[in-house]
């Protein structure tokens, strides 16, 4: 049986792709193994397969003889396979729909579970890297005469023309000789400090920028041109973002005998085959990728850095495995970053309606960038530019979504939701504005303006969920936020007060349509994941770029959601969608519009810039 | 010098600065205590020292005296401690990297507060970051264990 891979034959986790590639895939898998099993036991029995049937893990005839799964699995394994199976209906799915347990749980729960920082392998070495912080720019020489001599210390090797690994018996003793080792880096040609960044942000809002325009629907130029004065200018900016796993990038590799072994929490082995071979000259059937559990990837373990250096270090030391684990520091400045973004509104608001809508957004190319460092390049407009932007489900008269692109200097790359990150603020956050400005329940103007039923049954939910409407404690105040991404509605609404010291977080309610819910739980742990991402981003997330270097270096700079400022999260799943779709990315787009939207309504503070905590406190 | 960790005792030959978190992952192979940070901000280091939650990669080894115990140390797969057990009941665990720093945290929480407020929890859990943000279950589950603490108390 021929089932094909994902695009370009790649195997990735990204895109909230992983459970509408694999849907019918498995269930055709599931559904030709019960086929095997069925002919299996036909040829034991000597009896037409017509006459048996299948119930919890075995065989049964026609007169009641049980035979489990597992006598026949030898004989199953043999068999020749069909061609075309035919799939269980959904009235009859007794598993899709059901919460099942998680077969990793009791190894994450009792520090059993190998992640790529767990490996061992027998005489290991323990590295660590410096690279050049100016990301992108060569070293240009360095002095590693202090670290040499440094317990522990085994090898100090060049990496590539980026830097320099640190091999030594411990990772810790890596680490001390690395801080010692003196370092003249080359600089980078693009801006060097975060105006620069936003500068150029402002300077590609020109044609010669452009980059898409997949939405414009009637004359905006027009209405806007007739409200004049009255029209509504806003600007809103997003900064850069690390991904922050809590696991450091980290890899293994071993070179023996012509074969190169590489193991890695990562998201795409494929393109770690691929840039393993590029950069060691292996050819790819002789090398093995090891996937172990990950500390975290939201779109950071898609990049293939960290499994880049490992094989440089394993190639020039034959033999010997070598463990390259990344600082905090070290990661943390060394990212691919969520691009920095502007977006310029023009909107036109004619009784409760709104008449006109101008979008235009500014940012880096993720596509572009990303790409670009596995050797592809993406042709045509990168439309996470405007990803929840131009492809929402208002129908606004006049309506129009521009994209521009700010040419590539920091590389920039895929942070949990892509482009919607970003612009799920931007649109919705303007939305809020309008539907103030029209003097309209925020929920009642985006039902006013959106047909498709998946779409309108989310907000629905989402207010029943939230009790909407209802009288709110002294110094609370509720927003609402809209967002599909990757084909999923996801509306939240968020409960904040006003105290005396800053902004508390009470509730998230949220509704969201993936379709068909194979995993109800699981899907729950991903919105909840989704949206406290999302509001940590919005609360305080911020990477800033000055003397050409990333400013943050740790956790004391670049802080997370934690457990005292961590809302309840109230969920409600819908499958009105037409078909299945991913549920890792959704949740994480409406949490920022929906808690500055909450903010507004308890304090009267618009907050158009991320992170918040620029302009507000929390608690 | 001697380490006892997990009730067994260990020689080491390090020097006394390193943090006892890479003496117990690169010289002991214990690799349930987990790198985040090094500076003490994530808590994915947590072991208990004499039964008080520490950051393991902050504390040079040279200044441990008395038991470590690690994740491992707590309860195995096939014998899981209560806090273990909740936390497999309320499916916390997305990436699982924080989780044993998590879990070694509230263990100790429960260990002198076997009924802790939402306040008690969120002042002994805001040291452990988690990236997946998987706060709503583990605050659910230190109450699952909690609850179950003080019924074997009773």
């Amino acid at each position: 049986m021929h089932v094909p891979a994902k695009f370009l034959g790649t195997q990735i986790t990204g895109g909230s792709s992983s459970t509408i590639d694999a849907f019918e895939k498995m269930r055709i898998a599931g559904a030709t193994a019960r086929e095997a099993l069925l002919l299996a036991a036909a040829a034991k029995l000597k009896v037409d397969k017509n006459t048996l049937r299948t119930e919890n893990g075995a065989v049964i005839t026609r007169d009641g003889q049980r035979i489990p799964y597992t006598e026949l699995a030898t004989l199953a394994a043999s068999v020749s396979l069909p061609d075309d199976v035919s799939l269980k209906p959904r009235s009859e799915w007794k598993q899709i729909g059901r919460s099942i347990p998680k077969l990793d749980m009791v190894e994450k729960c009792t520090g059993t579970a190998t992640f790529g920082m767990d490996v061992i392998q027998p005489d290991m070495l323990y590295a660590t890297i410096k690279v050049n912080p100016h990301l992108g720019a060569k070293l240009n020489s360095f002095n590693a005469a202090n670290a040499t001599a440094m317990p522990g210390v085994k090898h100090i090797l060049p990496l590539g023309e980026v830097g320099v690994a640190v091999v030594a018996s411990n990772t810790w003793y890596a680490f001390k000789a690395a801080e010692v080792i003196e370092f003249d880096w080359a600089k980078t040609a693009y801006a060097q400090t975060t105006e620069g960044l936003f500068e150029s942000a402002i300077a590609a809002f020109k044609e010669s920028h452009q980059d898409s325009q997949n939405r414009n629907d009637g004359d905006v130029d027009f209405v806007i041109g007739q409200a004049g004065d009255a029209t509504i200018n806003r600007e809103y900016r997003a900064p850069m973002l690390a991904h922050a796993t809590m696991e450091p990038m980290n890899s293994t590799a071993l070179l023996k005998n012509g074969q190169l072994d590489i193991w890695a929490g990562n998201q795409s082995p494929t393109f770690a085959l691929a840039e393993a071979a590029k950069v060691s000259g292996i050819s790819e059937e002789n090398i093995r990728v090891h996937t172990t559990y990950l500390g975290g990837g939201f779109g950071r373990r898609a990049e293939m850095d960290f499994i880049v250096y490992a094989v440089m270090v394993a190639i020039q030391l034959e033999g010997t495995p070598v463990k390259v684990t990344w600082t905090r520091e070290e990661d943390m400045t060394h990212d691919n970053y969520r691009p920095f973004a502007i977006a310029r509104f023009q909107g036109v608001v004619s009784g409760s309606n709104i008449s006109a809508l101008d979008v235009k957004i500014s940012s880096p190319s993720v596509m572009e960038s990303q790409m670009g460092r596995v050797g592809l390049s993406i042709p045509g407009p990168d439309t996470t530019i405007v990803q929840a932007a131009w492809d929402q489900a208002y129908m606004i008269e006049n309506y129009r979504v521009t994209g521009y692109r700010v040419p590539i200097g920091i590389p920039v790359s895929s942070w949990r939701s892509v482009g919607a990150s970003q612009n799920g603020f931007f649109c919705e956050s303007m939305m809020d504005e309008l539907a103030h400005e029209a003097n309209v329940d925020p929920i009642d103007i985006r039902l006013a303006l959106i047909s498709h039923s998946p779409t309108r049954k989310v907000l629905e939910a989402v207010a029943e969920l939230a009790n909407w409407g209802r009288m709110l404690p002294e110094n609370h105040g509720m927003g609402i936020a809209l967002v599909t991404s990757f084909g999923v509605p996801v509306a939240q609404v968020i409960e904040v007060e006003k105290t005396q010291n800053g902004i508390k977080i009470h509730n998230v309610y949220v509704a969201a349509d993936v379709g068909i819910a194979i995993d109800p739980s699981n899907i729950e742990a991903q919105l909840i994941s989704g949206i406290n991402f999302g509001l940590a981003a919005a609360m305080m997330g911020e990477i800033t770029l000055k003397d050409g270097k990333v400013e943050q270096t740790n956790f004391h700079n670049f802080d997370s959601i934690r457990m005292h400022q961590a809302p309840a999260i109230h969920c409600k799943i819908l499958e009105n969608g037409e078909r299945i779709r991913g549920i890792g990315e959704p949740g994480t787009p409406p949490a920022a519009p929906a808690l500055a939207n909450a903010i507004y309504a308890a304090t009267g503070v618009r907050l158009r810039e991320m992170p918040f905590k620029k302009q507000i406190q929390f608690v | 010098m001697q380490l006892n960790v997990n009730g067994k005792q260990h020689e080491v030959d390090v020097e006394e600065t390193m943090p006892l978190l890479w003496v117990l992952r690169d010289e002991l192979a214990i690799t349930g205590p987990k790198f985040g940070c090094g500076i003490a901000m994530c808590g994915a280091c947590t072991v208990h020292i004499n039964g008080m939650p520490a950051r393991s990669c902050s504390i040079p080894v040279g200044q441990v005296s008395g038991q470590v115990t690690t994740i491992e140390g707590l309860g195995t797969p096939y014998a899981m401690h209560v806090v273990q057990a909740a936390w497999v009941e309320h499916q916390v665990a997305q990436c699982g990297y924080c989780q044993p720093g998590q879990i070694m945290s509230a263990a100790a929480l429960l260990q002198v507060n076997p009924n802790p407020d939402d306040e008690a929890i969120d002042r002994a859990l805001s040291a452990n970051l988690c990236r997946c943000g998987t706060y709503p279950r583990i605050r659910a589950a230190v109450k699952t264990a909690a609850a179950k603490i003080r019924e074997s108390n009773l």
